[in-house]
This record gives structure tokens, sequence and C-alpha cells, in this order.
């Protein structure tokens, strides 16, 4: 257990490297490109190569990439372009209110799947059964950008409840958070309830699910004591996967609702070139990314004792 | 003497279009995926006959604001009203449809081919190539996905070919993982093994022994891919990175329009978005449609 543990850490350090590389590559590879997004578009040629010569920029990229490295290890991220401030400044922040927007739609969204798959699942082909997945999929079809609208159209215009933008102006707000929250779920829980649903089915055909029965325990009691606990297992390594989609869907409903997350500031800092900002949020994405399913691997692992014991 | 079991004619193997077409037809045993087959062959039907169905120029200002159902200054109707600028919402929705299933049939069918010969590739030979490719693939699946299209649209550029480049570039690593799991597995066969005695070359093997029996979890998962691919673009163009204006494209017509979803016009943007989830709705209905058919068998 212990070996695979280090194997995997040392996977997900490699594939960090080299998704830093690549958005280095990608955004600091002509020094150039990095004088004239620093500069304006007005900047002179000879001025460009100056800003180039002062700032070390003639040097290798590869010895360049090691020391951005280097300084991003210690927290330094650059200089906003747009923002003409330190990016640390403004990441955290954002990074910050995209940890609530998706800690609470994560939470709410597991939640909803797994009382849904296992109602699904519990049986299979029943009326129930049918109306689950058939929601399920029903709601995975439509995408963050659409049930945005359709649910601001609902919910703001039609009835008014709720207010249409979630940009957080005068302070926090848990109102401005229900629409986004509501569509990240809707588009987010289907696929995990699904996968539960399906885990649930396979468990209950199983020969000691039939034995439990037999005996005469309680439904009740079979389904919360006996069959819930193998057939979570499979589920989640699917719910820590989920994590990445769910920063996709963060990009887009952030942009939705102006609600001011990192995606959003990924998103303004690709459009309008502000270099060290893309690199900021590139690497926290993938971070992310590659941290939760590794997590995901590793806590499969440890939960199916089949494989913790080989 | 003859041995009468040499004259028995050799049944032909199917063409590799009537094997797909043979496990399509199955479809009809699951009612969820004719349903699937029903709505996507609706989308395609609009797409081809645009030009005939669609009752206005998808660009022509006409009469703006107008609501769903009013009357045209020519006597026709608005079924779904018009936009901002007067543009019928109907026709720039089967416009707009032709433009998506175009760009995702095109763009999903090219990461199909990279995946297709990287996964065979990897999982045929095995070894340092199959190390190569697979750490590859794990580096690209690693990103967010939406992260991944902003970085590389808003470094092209937006665009069409860009669009299905940035498509190929971020999904064929997960049909790659697809088609390597299952030529893994058939590349035990003994009629590869009888392919290999004959002395078949390897990319002979790959493409006409392995991947026609690899077909069935491709089928379903190109079904999905087209949902996805149908999604992304739309995700695009929502975002302000898609397909170039002012011809139409579903995304675009939302992010145009959505500003007045609160202002007292929400089908202006709701029309739309009910178009792209129901064509994404019938590839997901088809894609569970065929998996449950082909999980029967």
């Amino acid at each position: 257990m212990l070996q695979l543990i280090l194997r995997r850490i040392g996977m997900m350090i490699l594939i960090m490297l080299v998704v830093a590389l690549l958005l280095f590559m990608i955004n600091e590879g002509d020094p150039r490109l990095i004088a004239r997004s620093v500069l304006g578009p007005y900047a002179q040629a000879d001025q460009l190569q100056l800003w180039i010569e002062q700032n070390g920029y003639d040097r290798s990229m590869f010895i360049r990439y090691f020391e951005w490295l280097g300084r991003v290890m210690t927290g330094d991220l650059g200089h906003s372009i747009i923002y003409k401030r330190p990016v640390a400044d403004i990441f955290w922040d954002r990074l910050g209110n995209t940890g609530i927007l998706a800690g609470v739609t994560f939470v709410i969204m597991v939640i909803v799947a797994l009382v849904l798959g296992v109602l699904a699942g519990m049986k299979e082909g029943s009326p129930q059964d049918r109306a689950i997945s058939v929601l399920s999929i029903a709601t995975t079809s439509v995408p963050e950008y659409a049930s945005a609208v359709i649910l601001a159209g609902i919910f703001v215009f039609w009835l008014g409840w709720l207010p249409g933008t979630s940009s957080m102006t005068s302070g926090f707000n848990i109102v401005e958070l229900i629409l986004p929250v509501m569509v990240l779920t809707l588009y987010g829980f289907g696929y995990i309830a699904r996968m539960t649903r399906a885990s649930m089915a396979e468990v209950m055909t199983t020969p000691y699910i039939r034995t439990a029965v037999l005996k005469g325990l309680p439904y009740r009691h079979i389904i919360m004591k006996h069959a819930l606990r193998n057939a979570l297992i499979a589920p989640f390594t699917v719910i820590m996967l989920q994590i990445n989609w769910l920063l996709s869907g963060v990009v887009v409903t952030e942009f939705a609702f102006g609600y001011k997350g990192f995606g959003a500031l990924l998103l303004e800092a690709a459009l309008r070139r502000d270099i060290f900002v893309i690199e900021a949020c590139g690497i926290a994405a993938v971070f992310v990314a590659v941290f939760t399913q590794t997590i995901g691997d590793l806590g499969y692992t440890y939960l199916n004792p089949r494989i913790r014991f080989k | 003497m003859t041995d009468t079991t040499n004259n028995a004619p050799i049944a032909k193997p199917d063409s590799m279009l009537v094997t797909i077409f043979k496990s399509v037809a199955l479809l009809r045993e699951s009612p969820v995926g004719i349903i699937g087959g029903l709505i996507v062959l609706m989308f395609v039907f609009l797409a081809i006959f645009a030009p005939i169905v669609a009752p206005y120029d998808p660009n022509a200002p006409m009469v703006p604001f107008a609501f769903p159902g009013s009357e045209a200054p020519d006597g026709g109707t608005f079924w779904f009203g018009t936009d901002q600028l007067g543009r019928d919402i109907l026709s720039r929705i089967i416009w707009g449809g032709q433009r998506v299933l175009f760009y995702a049939t095109l763009a999903t069918v090219s990461a199909y081919i990279v995946g297709i010969l990287m996964g065979l590739a990897a999982g045929y030979f095995r070894g340092y190539l199959d190390e190569i490719i697979s750490f590859f693939a794990n580096v690209i699946l690693s990103f967010p996905i939406m992260v991944l299209y902003v970085l590389i649209i808003a470094n092209l550029g937006a665009s069409g070919v860009n669009i299905i480049f940035a498509v190929v570039f971020a999904s064929s690593p997960g049909i790659m993982r697809i088609v390597r799991g299952v030529t893994m597995d058939i590349a035990t066969r003994d009629y590869i093994a009888a392919a290999q005695t004959r002395g078949e070359g390897p990319w002979y093997i790959m493409l006409v022994e392995i991947l026609p029996n690899a077909r069935g979890p491709l089928i379903v998962d190109f079904c999905l891919r087209m949902g996805y691919t149908t999604i992304t673009i739309g995700a695009l163009g929502f975002l302000g990175l898609g397909l170039p204006p002012p011809d139409p494209d579903w995304g675009g017509m939302i992010t145009q329009t959505r500003s007045f979803v609160t202002g007292g016009f929400p089908y202006m943007a709701i029309f739309p978005a009910c178009a792209v989830s129901l064509l994404v709705l019938g590839f997901n209905l088809l894609a569970d449609g065929l998996r449950e058919v082909s999980l029967r068998d």
C-alpha cells in the first residue's frame, strides 16, 4: 500500500511538472510576445528588446522555466497586466470564491446523487428506478449555459424570487449563490447517480443480500447495514473524478452569473492575454484535478479490501 | 476421396459498414434508444433541409423584439419570436443546428481517427510506445476540459478549424484509452495469432482484424461524445470563443440575448437553450439505448 501511495504521488508530481512546462511554453515560449503583452500594442521594437534584456528573457527557456517554477513554489505568481497588481493579490481571493461555490455544489450534488442512485438501484426495473434513470439522463443533457438561462427565466423573470447575477458586489450574499449552485448540481448529479444505481443494482443481486433477505431481516436494515457499504465503493472514484468536471462547469457558470471566481478570472485573462494570471489559474486547475484523481485512485484501493490485501 | 466440408461455401464476412448497420438496427429493441435516434434524426433532417425548412433568412433584420407567435410583415408567423436585431429565432435555430451538427460531427470523427490510431498502436505494440502515448494522454486528461479549451482557443483564436483542433486535442486521449483497453483484450485472441502466423502486417491486423471487433463500446462512446462535442461548441460560443458571427450558432445566440432574459424577453435565449439540450438528450438516449442493446447479447 505504501509503495502504491508513493508511486501515485510520484506520478502526480511528474504530471504537474509536465503540465507546468506546457503552460510555460505556450505562454512564455516567445519572449517578444510577453514583452508585447506587458508593454502594450504601441511599444517600439527597440523598447521591446530593451525590456526583454532588462528582465532576463533573452536567456534559454529552460533556465527561465526552472526559475519561474521556483518563484511559483514560493508563492510569487508574477504581476497581472490587466489589474496592475501582483497576481497573488487577486488570485487567492478568486480561488476562495470558487472554493465556496464548488464546495457547496459538491456537497449538495453528492447527497442528491447518492440518495437517488440508491433509491433507483434498490429495485432495478421498478417504475421508481425508471423515473430516476430518465431524470438523470435528462438533466445531464442540459449544459450549464442552457440551464443558466432557463432557470434565470423561471426564477428571476417569471417568479422574481432570485437575483439574476451573482457578482456579490455588496458583500457575500447566500441568495446569490442559489442559482449557480442549482445550475452546477443539475448538470453534474446525473452521472454520479447513474454510477451509484449500477453499483447498488449489482450488489442487490449478490448471494449475501439474498441470504439477509431470506433470514427475514428488515428491508431497511439490509439496505443500510449490508448493501450500502459495498455499493458505495465504486461511486467514490466517480465522485472524485467529478471534481474535474465541476471545475469545467465552474468556468461557464461563473461567466454566466458574473460570479467573481477563478474560472471567470481565467477566461478574462485568456481573452486579454494576461499571461501570469493564465499560468496561475491553469496550474491551480490542474493541481486540483490531478490531486483529486490521485485521492480517488488511492481511496478506491483502500476501500476495496480485495485490492488492498493482494 | 473428396472432403465435403471443403466444398461448403465459406460465409463471406460482412463489410464494416454492414456490421455497424446491423448493430444499430438492434436498436429497435430499445424504446429509449428509438426516441433518442428520432430526436437526432429530426435535427439532421432540419440541418440538411435548412434552406427549405427555415421560414426566413437567419441574418435578415425584420421586426425587433417580436414575441413568439406574432405576425411577420409578410403575413407569416414568427413562431419563436425575433431577437433584439429583429432576426427570426426559429430560422436561426435551424441554421445554427446545421452549423453545430456539421462542426460537432467533423470534430468528433477527427478525434476518433486520431484516438483510434493511437489506441491501436499503444494497445498492440505495447512497450515504450504505449508508455509514451499513455503518459501524454494522462497529462491532457488531467486538465479540466473547459480550462483546456479556453487556453487553446484563446491562444489560437476562435475559428471553426481551431475548434476542431481543440476538440481533437482534448478528446482523442479519452478515445485512445478505450481503444487501447479493447485492443489489449482482443490481441490475445486466437484469430489474431492466426493472422500473425499468416504473416499479415501489424497495421493490417489492427485495422482489419481488431478494429471491427472493437466496434461495440466505440459506437456507444461515439454517440456520447457527439453530445459532449455539441455541448462544447455551444459552451465556446457562449463564452465568446466560438464560431464567428453573424451566422448563428446556439451558444452564441444564448450569449447575445441572455441580458434580455430578465428584461422581459426570456424566450430569445431559452429557445436556443432548449434546442441544444434536446439534441444532446437525443445523443444521450441513443447512447443509452445502444448500450442496453449491446449488453443484452
